[in-house]
């Protein structure tokens, strides 16, 4: 019974982990269009920022869920006023030029950091369920995906910012005519998914570490989940979330964790020849 | 700039003489008399905690052979190559040692497959190649020496001495390439033939960072003790998830590869402390020629250099034991280097007496238990001379010299 709960905290915070790498690039991707190959390297940005941070002294909770978002928002910002905004509207040469964004992004980071493992220890220690001991880190993981579902749902739904990059993101030129400057709308949304991706590292940190080349493990399981997901932002992302974590954490409960990643991308596999769309093409249509 | 082609010509005749007398150049021409000693670990990616220490070791072993007056007169020069933790690059980087430099020896290699890409190579060009790393044995070429310990060599008489400590059910844990699965597989043997028990044996990519199904499997099973054979940054997240769920002071834990990726120097106190690994070398280990070795290393390197691993001791002493061969043979002939190897050669070296056995090419050597405790190692245990059983077995360089393969052993 008590392993049997750990079985289930350990797919409740899978599918938060996936929620967190992925909303980032669901934000983006779903409200702009935009194909941010560079997704991984802003994770990895944002973990290499919190485990700085924490070395200087910064209180860990500060340096996770304050300073890798407001740096790696900002990063993002930079990004979008120099290279993304150049491109709107042109597919293949966003992925080409976020792509070698995030090579240049990884070689920077080799310089700066080098191309050793850094970490930090993981700042909670551990809750017995029974006789089972499971990382208390585990449930704040859980607490920061819910946070960020409920922040981003009542922006774009309850604010007048949200309105308003709604607006923009379905006709832009209708909503400029009516005195919306659509260029702002999108350097805020594209900060906003690009600081996403850095609370993520973040708060991944603790748990696997951060090498420069962090980004590549996490930007394919990413991109599966949102095109998984389909165009709806926050409900896609949390189906797809939820029915791949689920089946890899399962899998690999019942296997080993390689087994894990084969079942993940063979159920994606599965899921996209049958909705072709994505689920929100077939389900949920019109939500967030 | 418009540019036609006398001035083109020109401009090439004056290039390219100006990059012949580049001092590069000028500087090999120079050298002729250092003898090219080559080095090639990975001193940056995955695996570049191995690295560092072993390319250091090498460092520290020439310039105290140069400053005894160097081999048979001349000083040795190392030509250190760096593959980033990649073997398209160990095998261009090789090459480069072998055929461009022409290197009188080559040490390197960390992981057995970057082995297997240098190993061939130097047979080729008939370079002599030292491989200073533990590893799963069964290694059985005339022009390639094994300075590392090997499972049999290591765990016959640890695996039984860890039962006696903590029980006889064991849950193995694994890198997923083939020193993790041979290693496992000695684990397995040793523990069965004195009545343990296996409950399961977990292999994981080196790429893996996320244990949590894992922790809690290994939970469920509860098993006496935990065996390690994890290597790499990325499974340094093993040790911390492990502690983060609170199992460090519940199932203790041993291993065989603990502590040369640095693990306890990156981990906390609280996440390493009583894990036991069993190998050759430990910084602690009391003799004379290791307390001169740490002494030396401390001055060469700064006394708060993170930690002097087995692997970097087995490369000073590969060093040492080729500097012995050349001195003995009395030239750099590659053929009578490999005699002089071969006639019993041995050096009292920080982890005791290292002999060469002429039948392997490996090396007969003490094996330790070691503990960790707030980061730093005591040796619990000590197997002296304990000889390469698990390559003997398979491999007879006397009868067969040509032999050229890695033997699979029947374990």
């Amino acid at each position: 019974m008590d392993y049997l709960i750990a079985v289930g905290l350990e797919v409740v915070s899978g599918i938060a982990s996936l929620v967190l790498i992925s909303i980032g690039l669901a934000v983006v991707f779903g409200m702009m269009k935009v194909i941010n190959l560079a997704h991984g390297e802003f994770l990895m940005m944002g973990g290499y920022a919190t485990i700085t941070a924490a070395n200087a002294g910064v209180n860990i909770w500060v340096s996770i869920l304050l300073i890798a978002p407001l740096v790696v928002g900002l990063i993002g910002l930079i990004v979008e006023r120099f290279v993304i905004r150049r491109l709107y509207g042109r597919v293949i040469d966003t992925m080409l030029a976020t792509w070698g964004l995030s090579l240049l992004f990884i070689g920077l980071a080799t310089t700066v950091f080098g191309n050793t493992t850094a970490g930090i220890s993981s700042p909670l220690g551990p809750v017995n369920i029974g006789h089972v001991g499971v990382s208390a880190y585990k449930f704040f993981i859980v607490a920061v995906a819910l946070a960020v579902i409920v922040a981003l749902y009542s922006l774009f739904k309850l604010s007048r910012f949200g309105l308003v990059a709604r607006a923009t993101m379905q006709n832009a030129a209708m909503s400029s005519a009516l005195g919306v400057e659509p260029p702002r709308v999108y350097a805020a949304t594209f900060a906003i998914g690009s600081a996403l991706a850095g609370l993520a590292g973040g708060v991944l940190a603790p748990i696997t570490g951060v090498v420069p080349s962090l980004g590549a493990a996490f930007v394919a399981k990413a991109f599966i989940t949102v095109i998984g997901g389909g165009s709806t932002v926050l409900v896609g992302t949390l189906s797809a979330s939820g029915i791949f974590a689920t089946v890899n954490q399962l899998a690999s409960f019942a296997t080993t964790p390689v087994i894990g990643e084969v079942a993940l991308l063979g159920s994606a596999i599965i899921l996209l020849r049958l909705l072709p769309h994505g689920i929100t093409g077939r389900f949920f249509k019109g939500r967030i | 700039m418009s540019m036609n082609r006398r001035d083109f010509l020109k401009t090439a005749v004056i290039s390219s003489a100006a990059i012949a007398l580049s001092p590069g150049v000028v500087g090999n021409a120079l050298a002729a008399t250092d003898i090219l000693v080559g080095s090639i670990h990975d001193l940056s990616g995955g695996l570049d905690a191995y690295g560092k220490p072993m390319q250091d070791a090498m460092v520290l072993a020439a310039e105290e052979i140069n400053a005894a007056g160097g081999l048979l007169g001349r000083p040795l020069k190392i030509v250190t190559k760096d593959p980033q933790s990649s073997m398209q690059q160990y095998a261009q980087l090789a090459q480069e040692l072998a055929l461009r430099d022409k290197v009188a020896v080559l040490h390197g290699g960390i992981t057995s497959a970057s082995r297997e890409v240098i190993r061939p190579i130097m047979r080729k060009t008939n370079t002599l190649y030292f491989y200073n790393t533990q590893y799963e044995g069964g290694v059985c070429d005339r022009n390639t020496f094994c300075t590392g310990q090997t499972p049999a060599q290591n765990l016959a008489t640890a695996v039984p001495d860890i039962m006696g400590r903590w029980g006889k059910k064991i849950y193995i844990v694994a890198a997923d390439y083939n020193y993790g699965q041979i290693v496992s597989q000695w684990v397995k043997k040793y523990a069965l033939e004195n009545g343990g028990n296996i409950l399961s044996i977990d292999y994981f990519p080196l790429d893996v960072t996320e244990f949590g199904p894992t922790v809690q499997k290994i939970q469920a099973a509860n098993p006496d003790f935990v065996f390690s054979a994890l290597v790499g940054g990325a499974h340094l997240s093993f040790y911390r998830q492990w502690a983060a769920a609170g199992l460090k002071g519940k199932i203790p834990m041993a291993s065989s590869t603990f502590s040369h990726g640095q693990e306890h120097v990156v981990l906390n106190a609280s996440e390493s402390d009583g894990i036991l690994v069993s190998g050759n070398y430990f910084p602690s280990i009391d003799n004379p020629a290791n307390k001169a070795f740490t002494g030396a290393w401390a001055k060469r390197f700064g006394a708060d250099y993170p930690y002097i691993t087995e692997l970097a001791a087995a490369t000073y002493q590969g060093m040492h034991l080729w500097a012995k061969g050349v001195s003995k043979a009395g030239t750099l002939d590659r053929t009578q280097v490999l005699e002089a190897l071969e006639s019993g050669i041995s050096f009292d070296g920080p982890t005791g007496r290292v002999s060469i056995d002429p039948a392997t090419h490996h090396c007969t050597m003490d094996i330790r238990l070691g503990e960790v405790k707030d980061k730093k190692w005591s040796v619990c245990e000590t197997w002296p001379q304990r000889a390469p059983l698990d390559t003997s077995s398979v491999c007879d360089l006397i009868k067969s010299p040509n032999e050229n393969q890695q033997f699979v052993i029947k374990i």
